[in-house]
């Protein structure tokens, strides 16, 4: 008999040892604070990203500092970066170690990744209307934007599998960048509205060459007439616009289609002849753009304070400058009737922690960063938008839009066109689906374009037998075979994973064999119960 | 007697050296199919490459890439984003004789290796290169030949520390000046993070102050060497 109960007790143990192997790092769903306790001092990490601009570096020090009066037993630790794709490295290694900040600048898309941590991001819907601590709650010390007050697109886009992981912090899009001044003189109009076969046709016209072998154009030995700074947004818009697959809502990936496939071929033909170029092979487009070596340059309107000739960013030297009329126009449509554009830039998330007052403490430095004074003098530093509707209609706001070109500083006619762009054409703009994975597939559509350009260059054949192969590299490289794909009916199912690692098939088998042997001695107990009772 | 013992000692002494020197590989010694500096330089951009060098110097490894400075006894190289595990990253120190098979590439007048992957070369000395003194080639057009080398610059004046983003943590912009004329210098925060000596140096310098500087002499649109060292001018 003890022999059967050491049994089963070592049973009952292996059982505990491998279900306790799962969710090492699991946290319990954070609930928010009846009251926020301030007897007592935090520290919080921010970690923000900047464009290499230091006015906005000043600016998030100047909200932290203004935050710390209003909260002195609040103390935020600000960590600057140029570059969201190292916030994300970093935030997924820190997940790891349980060491995340608690205040992040992020994209949805790296969210989702974020999720697979237990618990690790906090949804905010129920807390966005707390009646205390809320959007502009009523024990909230400063005066935030109420929810009612959040832009209800910008907000949508925070929004993964029905819960709001974030808020927007800013909003930008891409916008073509033109040289005026050498479209009129290669004999063009611009169009209203650009579109994609415009561009192609003018950038291959300006790489005529004089006897001298300079451009005629430019009269200059350089020029690559049309640069792309984000070959993802190329690809994702270029999809959007022909109505070509990219994904579904639930994380199918649709890209590897014969639309994809054409976009490729034609990127290639343009690469070919040298009118095209992108940012990872050439460098900044307003560089070349400056410099009078570039005619259409791609980029964000975050990125309009470096364009044109008389930019107050410049990262060439001065003498390298070219006098030309910039233009601020959409990114090139397919349907100039109907124009679509990517909305972008930064969310703002806030991370769990196991002290539910310090994720209190947090997200009352979230909403400092919604104020008008932080969105309007954020938005200032470049060509975004604020994301509340309390901003955006403050009279501080319009005035600032109203006072285009009264110099080269903080009224910079370029960046006032590409606000304003953006703001005319909200209802144009678009998102893609947001899931665990969007991340790698946006990352696959630009590397797509990317690796065409580099091989065209390479002088390999960019044929249909190189774009399956590239398919193929694409699946690979970024997992998205590995993509969970939510389905129809509410479970989550897995796609194609390929045979269980054989540890796992071991370690289910000894699950069962743990589970029979319960249930066998629970039945042979039983019986020799009945039968006991039996002879009783 | 005496003195034959100790002729012979010597040849034999001679003999062990000459064997020696046989054992360790030239610097300069290429393995079959790799190109000398000479055919890197005058491949073309986009053309495959196939180098071997010894690094003198990484950035930090991130996402399975490492961007590391090489050089061998004819020039140096700029190993942009190598394919690297983290494993094999610890093992990049300086000297290490390394294989590379990429692309030439230009980046912002920057030539590197783009999309390369490299093999470790045993049994090899290591090398380091030693800092050419560049200071007269300044403002020359001949600058750009010694790109990606180590160089030192002497006698530079100080004018101006700028940090990007405004504060100290990420790149630091250094202008000097030598002859009346600027230089721009970068304290690359991959290649020497705020936790370096050179940083803190860096960080503490004043205009006016005489410096002699050491880096790579690394090109962003134009010459913007990255700083390895920095000491007052002797």
């Amino acid at each position: 008999m003890k022999t059967k109960r050491a049994f089963l007790a070592l049973l009952l143990c292996t059982c505990l040892l491998l279900t306790g192997c799962h969710g090492a790092q699991e946290r319990d769903a954070f609930r928010l604070p009846a009251v926020f306790d301030e007897t007592r001092t935090y520290e919080i990490t921010f970690w923000a990203k900047t464009e290499s601009n230091v006015t906005q570096a000043n600016i998030y020090k100047k909200a932290i500092e203004d935050f710390q009066k209003i909260y002195p037993n609040i103390k935020v630790n600000l960590k600057l970066y140029t570059d969201y794709g190292r916030i994300y490295q970093d935030v997924i290694t820190n997940i790891a170690t349980d060491s995340t900040p608690n205040v992040c600048i992020t994209y949805p898309d790296h969210i989702a990744t974020y999720l697979t941590g237990d618990n690790c991001v906090v949804p905010l819907d129920s807390i966005f209307t707390d009646e205390n601590y809320g959007l502009g709650g009523r024990e909230v010390r400063f005066d935030a934007p109420t929810y009612g007050e959040m832009i209800p697109e910008f907000l949508e886009e925070c929004v993964l599998a029905g819960r709001t992981y974030a808020v927007p912090y800013m909003r930008s899009t891409e916008v073509c960048y033109v040289n005026k001044t050498y479209v009129e003189k290669l004999g063009y109009t611009l169009p209203d509205v650009l579109t994609w076969d415009f561009i192609w046709e003018v950038s291959e016209a300006a790489l005529q060459k004089g006897e001298d072998g300079n451009y005629l154009v430019n009269g200059q030995p350089t020029l690559i007439p049309f640069i792309y700074k984000s070959t993802d947004n190329m690809m994702i818009q270029l999809l959007r616009q022909m109505g070509a697959g990219y994904s579904t809502e639930d994380g199918q990936v649709l890209i590897f289609n014969d639309d994809t496939r054409q976009v490729l071929k034609t990127v290639a033909e343009h690469v070919s002849s040298g009118a095209f170029s992108t940012f990872k092979i050439s460098s900044y487009p307003a560089n070349w753009l400056n410099a009078g070596q570039c005619i259409f340059a791609i980029d964000s309107t975050a990125g309009s304070t470096w364009m044109g000739s008389d930019a107050p960013l410049i990262d060439i030297d001065a003498d390298k400058m070219v006098d030309f009329e910039t233009v601020v126009m959409m990114v090139p449509q397919v349907d100039p009737e109907h124009p679509q554009m990517i909305s972008q830039g930064p969310s703002i998330c806030v991370f769990n922690k196991a002290d539910p007052q310090e994720v209190l403490a947090s997200w009352l430095f979230v909403q400092f960063l919604l104020t008008n004074d932080v969105q309007i003098a954020y938005a200032s530093t470049e060509g975004y938008v604020p994301v509340t509707t309390k901003a955006q209609q403050s009279p501080a706001y319009r005035d600032y839009l109203s006072r285009r070109g009264e110099d080269n500083n903080l009224y910079y006619p370029v960046k006032l066109d590409a606000t304003m762009l953006l703001l005319e054409h909200v209802d144009d703009t678009f998102t893609t689906p947001v899931f665990n994975g969007s991340a790698s597939l946006r990352d696959a559509a630009g590397q797509m374009i990317e690796e065409v350009a580099k091989s065209v260059r390479r002088k390999r054949a960019v044929d249909d037998a190189y774009i399956d192969d590239l398919y193929k590299k694409m699946v690979n490289l970024y997992r998205l075979d590995q993509i969970t794909v939510k389905g129809s009916s509410g479970p989550v199912q897995k796609k194609e994973l390929g045979p269980l690692p054989g540890i796992a098939v071991a370690l289910l088998a000894g699950l069962a064999v743990v589970w029979l042997g319960i249930i066998v001695y629970v039945a042979a107990d039983w019986l020799k119960g009945k039968r006991m009772t039996g002879k009783k | 007697m005496k003195k034959i013992v100790a002729m012979l000692m010597a040849l034999l002494m001679l003999g062990c050296c000459a064997m020696a020197e046989e054992a360790a590989p030239a610097v300069e010694a290429k393995s079959e199919g790799v190109m000398t500096y000479a055919e890197y330089a005058a491949a073309a951009i986009d053309d495959p490459v196939v180098i071997e060098c010894y690094v003198q110097a990484t950035q930090s490894w991130w996402d399975n890439k490492i961007t590391v400075y090489a050089a061998d006894s004819e020039g140096a190289y700029f190993l942009y984003e190598l394919a690297c595990s983290q494993e094999d990253a610890a093992k990049l120190v300086p000297g290490t004789k390394i294989k590379v098979t990429g692309y030439k590439g230009a980046w912002a007048e920057e030539v590197e290796v783009m999309d390369g992957t490299f093999e470790f070369v045993e049994g090899c000395n290591g090398y380091i290169a030693e800092p050419v003194d560049l200071t007269a080639v300044l403002g020359t057009e001949d600058l750009i030949n010694y790109q990606n080398q180590l160089a030192i610059f002497k006698g530079m004046t100080v004018k101006a520390i700028e940090f990007k983003n405004g504060e100290p943590g990420d790149d630091i912009y250094v202008t000097l000046t030598y002859n009346g004329a600027d230089y721009s210098f970068c304290v690359e925060r991959y290649l020497t993070g705020p936790e370096t000596e050179v940083y803190a140096v860096v960080s503490a310098l004043q205009a006016g102050d005489v410096v002699d500087v050491t880096g790579f002499v690394y090109w962003y649109n134009g010459v913007n060497t990255h700083i390895t060292a920095v000491v007052p001018a002797k």
